[in-house]
């Protein structure tokens, strides 16, 4: 089990150097001058110039690569002189719209992310798991009919469209909650509860559709296998059934697809984000696209690739200790 | 009923309500079955043995099966009985082995936690520790190498064989009176299924059960069976001893079944012969008899009128046949020689 959690942590390692490349390289070809973004309309060129040697885009693309990973690891430092500044350990590069280092932004906005996603993840999860289980012990009755139909609107519904609905009958319509303008909750929580609170419904309710789904489908799948027969023929209680039975089974593509969902997640929901302004990694990822202020993209880039990378590591070996099968020895 | 009697079927049958409309399973099946004895029930697929067998443990779903008539064990009636008292019995009165014991184990667990769970439910005063010792001398008792270490395996680290040993272990752990084996040696190879039902057969003379054997195949029957129940389209069409059965058959089913064992003593190394036809749809069975369609004997009565089961020959067989008895003892004794 060891080797194996070692060999998976050196290829998950390997893959986030392969991204970084990519990444890096992908952005570095798109035909705008960073040097000429730094400093607006009325740039000059010798400012130009020196911007450019001050922020290494003067140097090659490799060499420009080199010094965006020595940055990770050791941090960086821009310019000589007066106008010098520095981004330490780990350094994701310096934004140039923003003036501020990459890495400082995320160490801002990320934790508006992780707490819309981990509110909005747990609700789905609740929401998902109970509604598919309800549907299966119901087969064919009407909470199962209402639990297919939560399943097919929820999936096809965009979050732009229902986010909006939300946010215009809930705020401006009936007037329920004030429109949303985010605090940290550690300096106003009845402020950010009033302002997460639309965002992480919308967010769970479309995401546990498919969790439905999964549940309901993997729950009566389960209830016709032979083994459930036999614990049934043993004389287990229904409860019993189900927990060790039909939801021990259900439960392993369920926590392999949302380790990966929430991974997914945690590198920014920009929809949500934008349509609720919450000030979090996916709002900036999306302003940083319309600006072309690329340290930002391939740092937010960099942030989601670990998060999927470490989760599928993490669901690996999750995945070895829900099913014994796949357990290696 | 008389006291050694553990298990009385009477009346029973299963009508199934699908979309195509209802199925008629099983149609009035009654039997009765001693302790230590083997009742065997044979038939093709469809022919309502596992559904009987299924009834027994009301195991059936009951939002789209309806089930009548009484099974009785141990003097309560299985089908109008409180959900409560057919939990306590299943398991503890009535086990059951299922066919394929590739899936009938939980993935999930180790073989041991399945063997105590099925201890536990019965015996809630017992602790943990308990459980495992009486589970590691069943799993001893079922021939499980090793059960100190393989109590702890999971059940894809076993054989095929040695997992239905398990469902063995899993069904005897309660001391059940009665054994439901549901085709319990069709998924394995033919050296293991002579172990397997030598196993049932120790096990039997040690736990006094009775055996409800259920299975398409008359090798396994003239091995382990003392009487039998031959089922055809949902109903009993002949029931007696296994010696009468290979000796004088009473049912042109029978025959046909007969005919249809390939065996290295036949003269005639030839096809084997087999019964025409298919099996009916129990949507929409044959009027009168349901083999009438197959039977190389049918006569007018036999589309008009389900025959009733009479006792045929001395040997105590009966049958549900319309045909002379003189002319059935003639038929069947010609097709046992054959």
């Amino acid at each position: 089990m060891f080797m194996f959690i070692l060999r998976r942590v050196f290829f998950a390692l390997v893959l986030l150097l392969a991204v970084s490349f990519f990444t890096y390289m992908l952005f570095a070809m798109l035909p705008s001058d960073p040097a000429a973004l730094t400093c607006g309309k009325n740039c000059k060129p010798d400012v130009i110039a020196a911007n450019r040697i001050r922020l290494g885009y003067d140097k090659s693309l490799f060499e420009q690569y080199w010094l965006f990973l020595k940055g990770i690891f050791v941090g960086r430092d821009y310019g000589t002189g007066a106008a010098a500044f520095s981004c330490g350990a780990p350094s994701l590069g310096y934004s140039f719209g923003q003036h501020e280092c990459v890495t400082t932004l995320i160490t801002k906005t990320f934790p508006v992310t992780a707490y819309l996603s981990v509110g909005a993840f747990i609700l789905w999860m609740l929401i998902g798991i109970s509604s598919g289980s309800v549907a299966a012990l119901n087969k064919g009755k009407w909470q199962d009919r209402a639990a297919s139909i939560f399943t097919s609107v929820g999936v096809s519904l965009p979050t732009f469209y229902i986010g909006l609905l939300v946010l215009f009958s809930v705020v401006i319509w009936l007037r329920i909650l004030p429109f949303p303008s985010y605090e940290s909750p550690f300096v106003d929580f009845p402020t950010f509860l009033r302002t997460m609170i639309l965002p992480w419904l919308v967010l769970a309710v479309l995401s546990a559709a498919s969790y439905t789904r999964l549940t309901r489908n993997g729950m009566l799948e389960a209830m016709n296998e032979d083994f459930v027969r036999l614990g049934v023929a043993k004389g287990l209680t229904t409860k019993i059934i189900l927990r060790r039975y039909v939801m021990r089974q259900a439960l392993v593509p369920i926590v392999t697809i949302a380790g990966l969902d929430f991974a997914g997640l945690l590198g920014g929901a920009i929809i949500t984000e934008s349509v609720f302004s919450l000030p979090g990694m996916g709002k900036m990822s999306i302003r940083a696209v319309v600006e072309s202020d690329l340290p930002v993209l391939v740092g937010t880039t960099m942030v989601a690739a670990v998060f999927i990378v470490v989760a599928n590591v993490l669901v690996d070996i999750a995945y070895g200790y829900l099913d014994p099968r796949v357990r290696v020895k | 009923m008389s006291p050694d009697v553990v298990l009385s079927v009477r009346n029973l049958s299963v009508v199934f309500h699908t979309s195509d409309g209802d199925v008629v399973a099983v149609n009035d099946v009654s039997f009765d079955l001693r302790s230590g004895e083997t009742l065997g029930i044979v038939g093709e697929s469809g022919s309502g043995k596992s559904v009987t067998a299924s009834s027994i443990m009301r195991l059936n779903n009951s939002n789209t099966a309806s089930t009548t008539g009484s099974i009785i064990v141990s003097g309560v009636d299985v089908l109008t009985a409180e959900e409560d008292e057919v939990r306590r019995i299943r398991g503890s009165e009535v086990a059951m082995i299922f066919q394929d014991p590739l899936s009938a184990l939980n993935p999930y667990y180790t073989v041991g936690k399945q063997i105590a769970e099925a201890y536990l439910v019965h015996h809630p005063q017992a602790s943990k520790a308990d459980a495992r010792v009486v589970t590691l001398e069943m799993l001893k008792k079922v021939g499980i190498p090793n059960p100190e270490k393989r109590i702890d395996e999971f059940p894809h680290q076993f054989s095929g064989g040695m997992r239905q040993r398990i469902v063995i272990a899993i069904a005897l752990i309660n001391n059940p009176k009665v054994l439901i084996a549901d085709e319990p040696t069709t998924a394995l190879d033919v050296t293991v299924q002579a172990q397997i039902l030598d196993l049932m057969n120790e096990l039997q003379t040690e736990f006094q059960m009775a055996i409800v054997l259920i299975t398409h195949d008359l090798g396994v029957i003239a091995e382990a069976a003392l009487d039998v129940l031959v089922m055809y389209g949902g109903r009993i069409v002949e029931r007696s001893s296994v010696e009468a059965l290979f000796s004088e058959p009473t049912h042109p089913y029978a025959w046909g079944l007969l005919g249809a064992v390939n065996s290295l003593g036949k003269s005639d190394r030839g096809a084997l012969v087999t019964i025409a036809g298919s099996p009916p749809s129990l949507i929409a069975l044959p009027t009168g008899c349901s083999f009438n369609p197959r039977c190389g004997y049918a006569m007018e009565i036999c589309t008009a009128e389900v025959p009733s089961l009479r006792e045929i020959g001395s040997q105590g067989s009966v049958s549900a046949c319309h045909l002379p008895d003189d002319q059935i003892l003639t038929i069947g004794r010609k097709a046992a020689s054959l």
